[in-house]
């Protein structure tokens, strides 16, 4: 088998399951005979029909309750939000109502809200967002951000089939910039396992999504120019978080840095620096850090969205810093 | 009827010049058609700047679409303190008309420095409160609330002042747009809106977005006046709108006008509109272009000759050349510009700590 694209194993994991499953349909706009702004659905329209590849109004916060409606009755519902960032028109809906499902009436709600997230491709402001905090503090909503295309693929399908509705985030800058090859068997990725992205023994890093690859670079540069041996953590699920996964490394390097492309003050970084400091304080040699982004909207020009973002080389920086502490 | 009979010297005569219509003048209809073109050949300069790869991010055309955007905006009174719009993505001759520079879109578009938001938001995503027009952001709908507020000042402040706010076929679908028209609705709040029937919402076609035959049965529900036209005849929209405006302004509250148009370019530029046929597209541009529609009243009625339009196709051209040779080497923002602005205070954002190392 060719290696295959970020974006082709997420498409592959969603055409899996539509054909495994019949309960399994989609939702969104232009997802139907266009195959998505992104083309994540090509092909789906013809394969399995209108009635179960739905062209939707622009309209997300109908979307969402649709499929919640759809979900509790025992459908499968993976709804598409064109951008990540019209998410917020389905803020209510996601947070009011289909968190709160289980819990407050014991409903099952087994569906999935995807969308390509973040920055690093121009998009501006509103094509360019990283919402994942705006969730996390919500009770009910699982989160995954995959950050490679076996990922991509084993957690569209675990979130198909889980229980519980899940946001799943896909990076657009990862889209066509990675490549991988993947087994003829089924990739499943179980929700809330992170993965081991690089052994190392100096250093850990704490990632997920786009980041883990900026992370990556970094510690490929300070093995090289420092000698230094860095351990990135890719978490993959952001709820329910991975927290023996994160302990075992803080044991094991006793030095952390926390790298997310989101915004700084609110961010996931935070909580993960909060977890650390109450399940391992006295592993730690030095302090937790962060490498985020400032405390900006993402602005469109490519010098104002470099500064803004972090950087392989912020990374760099950083973990020197925290390597010398 | 008594037959009239010409003298056979008047047969030779050019005829009389039709009548203009009413507040119009020859100079106005020349200059709507000025920024009928201006706007046309400012996209198509924009076209080659995206494959020279000057432009940064998406490029967005309003091809057929100018005639209803040029025409509602010059309905409105212009100039500082007056009636304010706010456009959408293809209503660059709404801004255009109420004062926004070509060199200014050009500058965003290639998020130079200089650009109204000074790189950090794009195309037409930019505003001039003194002008009165106000940038649109991506989420379709929101700034019909805006705009309601825009008018609700007008209301309270006594101002004998308009806004007016555009939303297209797809945009009507989101819940901000309802929620907004129905409070401008129930305050009778001066403020017109222009539904865009253009047929296409990215890829989404009318039938997938509304099961109504018209925008405004979307609408009759919220207790306005609404009007449908055709939206690719200039003057047609033009008369609309003024009549709209007005009636706004004398305190009859919100006012519905859907003009019907055709989107014939893609999305944006990337999407090569595989899902429109192409005999659709061939008959808007052939048949319903409205500046050749507009050009042909205009000469046929004797209110201008065909060189002078070429005249001003000229100048129009001659001021483009110049707004890009003027602005195209311009810088990108100095990185930390990034930082201010987000609050007025504290002023600036902090910079991360490993930036200083």
């Amino acid at each position: 088998m060719p290696p295959v694209t970020y974006l082709e194993a997420l498409r592959a994991g969603l055409w899996e399951e539509m054909e495994r499953d019949d309960r399994v349909f989609l939702l969104g706009e232009d997802i139907g005979r266009y195959g998505g702004a992104f083309k994540v659905t090509e092909g789906f329209f013809e394969r399995f029909g209108e009635a179960r590849v739905i062209d939707t109004p622009i309209a997300e916060a109908a979307i969402v309750g649709a499929a919640a409606g759809a979900a509790h009755m025992g459908l499968r519902p993976v709804a598409e939000m064109q951008f990540i960032d019209f998410i917020s028109c389905a803020y209510d809906m996601l947070t009011n109502y289909v968190a709160t499902a289980r819990y407050r009436a014991g409903l099952s709600t087994p569906m999935v809200v995807r969308g390509p997230c973040g920055g690093y491709v121009r998009g501006g402001p509103f094509h360019s967002q990283n919402v994942e905090a705006a969730f996390f503090h919500t009770p009910g909503l699982k989160i995954v951000y995959p950050a490679t295309a076996r990922d991509a693929k084993g957690l569209i399908k675990s979130a198909i089939r889980d229980d519980d509705p899940v946001l799943y985030l896909e990076h657009k800058w990862l889209y066509r910039r990675i490549k991988e090859d993947l087994p003829d068997t089924e990739v499943l990725t179980p929700i809330g396992e992170a993965r081991l992205a690089r052994e190392g023994r100096d250093l850990s890093i704490v990632t997920y999504g786009a980041t883990v690859w900026k992370a990556l670079e970094a510690a490929e540069q300070l093995a090289n120019e420092d000698k230094l041996s860095v351990e990135v953590l890719d978490l993959r699920t952001l709820v329910p978080m991975d927290d023996a996964a994160i302990m075992h490394t803080v044991r094991k390097t006793n030095k952390v840095l926390i790298v997310h492309e989101d915004t700084r003050t609110g961010g996931v970084a935070g909580e993960i620096a909060a977890r650390i400091n109450e399940q391992a304080f006295e592993w730690l040699d030095g302090p937790i850090m962060r490498v985020t982004a400032h405390d900006v909207p993402l602005p469109y020009a490519p010098t104002l969205e470099d500064f803004v973002l972090p950087q392989t080389e912020d990374v760099v920086k950083a973990a020197r810093w925290l390597a010398k502490y | 009827m008594t037959p009239r009979t010409a003298p056979a010297a008047a047969a030779v005569a050019p005829p009389a010049p039709a009548p203009i219509p009413a507040d119009l003048t020859r100079e106005r209809l020349l200059e709507m058609y000025r920024y009928l073109r201006l706007t046309r050949a400012l996209e198509e300069r924009l076209v080659a700047l995206y494959r020279q790869s000057k432009v940064i991010g998406g490029l967005f055309r309003s091809l057929g679409q100018e005639g209803e955007s040029v025409a509602s905006a010059y309905a409105l009174e212009r100039g500082r303190q007056r009636d304010f719009l706010s456009p959408l993505i293809r209503n660059l001759g709404s801004m255009l008309v109420m004062g926004a520079q070509p060199i200014e879109i050009l500058r965003q578009y290639m998020a130079k420095a200089k650009s109204p938001t000074g790189g950090r938001d794009l195309n037409v995503h930019f505003g001039d409160l003194e002008l009165g027009y106000l940038g649109q952001i991506s989420h379709l709908g929101d700034m019909i609330p805006v705009m309601a507020g825009i008018a609700l000042s007008f209301k309270m402040r006594r101002e004998p002042r308009v806004a007016l706010v555009y939303i297209g076929d797809g945009g009507m679908s989101t819940g901000t747009f309802h929620e907004g028209i129905n409070f401008a609705a129930v305050q009778r709040v001066p403020l017109v809106v222009i539904g865009e029937y253009n047929y296409w919402a990215y890829s989404t076609p009318p039938e997938r977005q509304f099961a109504v035959p018209r925008l405004a049965d979307r609408v009759r529900g919220y207790g306005i006046p609404v009007e449908s036209v055709d939206g690719n005849d200039v003057l047609v929209v033009y008369e609309a709108t003024r009549r709209a405006v007005e009636a706004a302004r004398a305190g009859q509250g919100v006012h519905f006008l859907e003009v019907e148009t055709y989107r014939r370019k893609g999305h944006a530029e990337h999407d090569d509109q595989r899902y429109v046929p192409a005999e659709v597209l061939e008959r808007w541009a052939r048949d319903r272009d409205p500046i050749d529609r507009y050009v042909a009243q205009l000469t046929e009625r004797g209110w201008a000759r065909l060189p002078e339009l070429a005249e001003i196709d000229a100048q129009v051209r001659q001021e483009i050349d110049a707004a890009v040779d003027a602005c195209v080497n311009e810088p990108l923002p100095e990185p930390d510009s990034a930082l201010p602005g987000v609050y007025l205070d504290p002023p600036v954002t902090p910079r991360h700590w490993y930036r200083s190392l």
